[in-house]
C-alpha cells in the first residue's frame, strides 16, 4: 500500500465532504431525483461541478505563477539598464498582442513538437503527450504576466521616489527597501487593477476547454451534446462563471478594505 | 555680516563611472540576446521552411481569412456601438427598473467568458428552433457567422455602454451648470459641451477595446467561421506545419501594433489643445 495514494485518497475524501455541489450538504441533493443536474449517474452536476473545480484550480495555480513574472517584468522595465527594459517590452508587446487562444495554441503544439524532438534526440520512441492542463497554465502565466507587468509597472511609478530614499537612508538594503517599503505600499495602488486582472483571467479559463481540459465549459458542452439541451447547459455555463465573478468582487473588496485600513493605520 | 573668505575654486565635473558589467548588465544583454537570437532563428526557419506550393494555397486563404476577422470586428464594433448608447442611458436614468436592467445586461456580458457567451447563442438557440422558425429568425441563427456578429455585437456593446458612461460622468458638474447658465438645451449641452469632453476621455478605452475584440475574434474559429485563426487551424489540420501558427502569431501582432499606434498618433492629435 503506498501512503501517498492513500493519503490523496483521504484528502480527496476529506474534501468531497466539503464539495458545496455534490457532497453531503451539497446544493443539488436538494434538486429533485432523476433531473438533469442531479449528482450521480443520473444526472450531471457532479461531472459539471468537476469542470468547475478545474476552472478554479486552473485560474489559482496560473495566479501565482502570473504574478511573479510579472513582478519581475515591471522590476526590469524600470530599471536604468537600457537592455532590460527592451527584453521586458518585447514580451510585454508580444505576449499582449496575440490572441489568447493563438498562445493557447501554439504553447499547446509547440511544447509537443518540442517534447517530441527532444525525446527522439534522447533516443526515445514513444510519443509523449502534453497535459493541457499544464499547458493551459503556461499559456495563461505568459498572458497574464504580461498584463500584470503594466498594472505593476504603472503602481510603481506612483509612489515617489522619497520612498526609495528614505528606506537608503534608513540603512536599508535595495532589496529590503523593496520588500519593507515599496511593496505594501504597491499592493495597495495595484490592487484594483489586479482585481480586474484576475476577472479577465477567470474568463480566459473558459479558452482551455478547446485543447481537451475539462473545464466548466467543456463539461457543460459534453452535457449538452448528450442530452440535447445546450441552452439549459450554456446557460448553466455563464452562471458558474458569474458566481465566481461575484464571489472574487466580494473578495477583493474586503481585501480592499482591509488594505486601507492597515494604510490609514500607519 | 557674512562674505566668503575663500571661494572654492571651480573643478571640474565628477568622472563618468566606467562601464563595469554588473550581474543585472549581463542578465539583460543575455535576455536581449535571447530574445534576439530566437527571433533570428524564427526567421531563418521561416525562409527555410518557405514552400511556395503551401504559399500559393493557403496565402490567399490568411488574407481571405484576415479580411474575416477584420468585417467581423468593424461590423460588430460599429453596431456595438449604436446599442450602448441606451444602455449607457439607461444605467444613468433615475428609473430604478431601467437602470437595474442596464446593470443586469452589462454584468451578465461582462462578467462571462465570450466564447460561452458565443457557445449559448450558437448552439443554445438550437434548443429553440421550432420557436424560431415560427418567428422566421431560424435562417438568421442556423448560420454561424451570424451568431458571431451577434454574440460579439451583444458582448462589445456590453462593454462600450461603460465606457460610455464613465465618459460622460467624468465631465465636471460645473460643465452642465455652465451651460445651462448659458441658457442652453439639454439637446445642446449633451451634443456640444457634454459629448465633446466625453469623447476624448474614451478615445484610449475604445481602442483597447478594439483591440480586445480583434484578439477575441479568434474564437468564432472554433464555431466554424474561418477568420485568420479558422484558416490557421485549419492549414495546420491539413500540414502539420507549425508555421502556420507563426504566420497568424504575425499577422496579430502586426495588426494589433499598427492599430494601437495609430490609436497613440490619434489621440496626440486630438489632445493638443489639452497640452501645456
Amino acid at each position: 500500500m503506498e501512503p501517498t495514494a492513500s493519503l490523496g485518497g483521504q484528502l480527496y475524501w476529506l474534501a468531497s465532504l466539503f464539495d458545496p455541489f455534490c457532497g453531503p450538504l451539497g446544493l443539488l441533493n436538494l434538486l429533485p431525483e432523476g433531473s438533469l443536474l442531479s449528482c450521480g449517474d443520473t444526472g450531471w452536476g457532479d461531472e459539471v461541478a468537476r469542470g468547475f473545480f478545474v476552472t478554479i484550480t486552473l485560474a489559482l495555480c496560473t495566479l501565482p505563477i502570473g504574478l511573479t513574472i510579472g513582478l519581475f517584468l515591471s522590476l526590469a522595465k524600470q530599471t536604468e539598464i537600457r537592455t532590460l527594459r527592451a527584453a521586458a517590452n518585447i514580451y510585454t508587446t508580444i505576449f499582449r498582442g496575440l490572441p489568447e487562444l493563438l498562445t493557447i495554441f501554439m504553447i499547446y503544439f509547440g511544447l509537443q513538437i518540442a517534447v517530441r524532438e527532444v525525446a527522439l534526440a534522447l533516443g526515445y520512441e514513444s510519443g509523449f503527450d502534453i497535459n493541457s492542463f499544464v499547458a493551459g497554465t503556461i499559456a495563461l502565466s505568459l498572458v497574464f504576466s504580461a498584463y500584470a507587468s503594466e498594472v505593476l509597472s504603472s503602481a510603481f511609478k506612483a509612489i515617489p521616489k522619497g520612498q526609495y530614499e528614505a528606506g537608503y537612508a534608513l540603512g536599508l538594503r535595495p532589496g529590503k527597501t523593496m520588500r519593507l517599503i515599496i511593496l505594501p505600499q504597491l499592493v495597495r495602488i495595484a490592487l484594483p487593477g489586479l482585481g480586474n486582472l484576475w476577472m479577465i483571467l477567470i474568463k480566459d479559463t473558459a479558452l482551455i476547454s478547446v485543447i481537451g481540459l475539462g473545464d466548466t465549459l467543456r463539461q457543460t458542452g459534453i452535457a449538452a451534446k448528450v442530452t440535447k439541451e445546450a441552452f439549459f447547459f450554456y446557460g448553466i455555463a455563464c452562471l458558474l462563471f458569474l458566481a465566481l465573478a461575484m464571489a472574487s468582487s466580494v473578495v477583493f473588496s474586503k481585501i480592499e478594505t482591509s488594505v486601507r485600513r492597515s494604510g490609514v493605520n500607519r | 555680516m557674512s562674505v566668503a573668505d575663500e571661494l572654492i575654486p571651480p573643478q571640474p565635473a565628477p568622472p563618468v563611472p566606467a562601464f563595469t558589467w554588473t550581474p543585472l548588465r549581463i542578465l539583460g544583454a543575455t535576455l536581449l540576446g535571447l530574445w534576439i537570437a530566437a527571433g533570428i532563428a524564427l526567421v531563418l526557419w521561416l525562409v527555410d521552411a518557405w514552400d511556395i506550393d503551401k504559399v500559393t494555397t493557403y496565402g490567399p486563404k490568411f488574407l481571405s481569412g484576415l479580411a474575416t476577422t477584420l468585417t467581423l470586428v468593424g461590423i460588430s464594433v460599429t453596431l456595438g456601438a449604436v446599442l450602448s448608447v441606451p444602455i449607457a442611458l439607461g444605467r444613468m436614468s433615475s428609473n430604478r427598473i431601467l437602470s437595474w436592467i442596464a446593470y443586469g445586461y452589462v454584468y451578465f456580458f461582462r462578467g462571462t467568458p465570450l466564447i460561452a457567451q458565443l457557445f449559448l447563442i450558437y448552439y443554445g438557440f438550437g434548443s429553440f428552433r421550432t420557436e424560431l422558425e415560427a418567428l422566421g429568425l431560424w435562417v438568421f441563427f442556423r448560420d454561424a457567422w451570424n451568431c458571431a456578429l451577434f454574440a460579439f455585437t451583444l458582448n462589445t456593446a456590453a462593454y462600450q455602454a461603460e465606457i460610455l458612461r464613465g465618459a460622460i460622468e467624468s465631465v465636471t458638474r460645473g460643465q452642465h451648470e455652465g451651460a445651462a447658465a448659458l441658457g442652453l438645451t439639454r439637446f445642446q449641452t449633451f451634443h456640444q459641451i457634454i459629448m465633446p469632453q466625453a469623447m476624448i476621455v474614451a478615445l484610449r478605452p475604445y481602442g483597447n477595446e478594439i483591440i480586445l475584440m480583434i484578439k477575441g475574434s479568434a474564437i468564432v474559429a472554433i464555431v466554424t467561421v474561418f477568420d485568420l485563426m479558422g484558416e490557421t487551424r485549419r492549414a495546420y489540420s491539413r500540414t502539420f506545419d507549425f508555421q502556420t501558427y507563426i504566420w497568424a502569431a504575425v499577422f496579430y501582432l502586426v495588426i494589433v501594433e499598427a492599430l494601437r499606434n495609430i490609436w497613440e498618433k490619434l489621440e496626440q492629435r486630438l489632445t493638443r489643445h489639452l497640452k501645456r
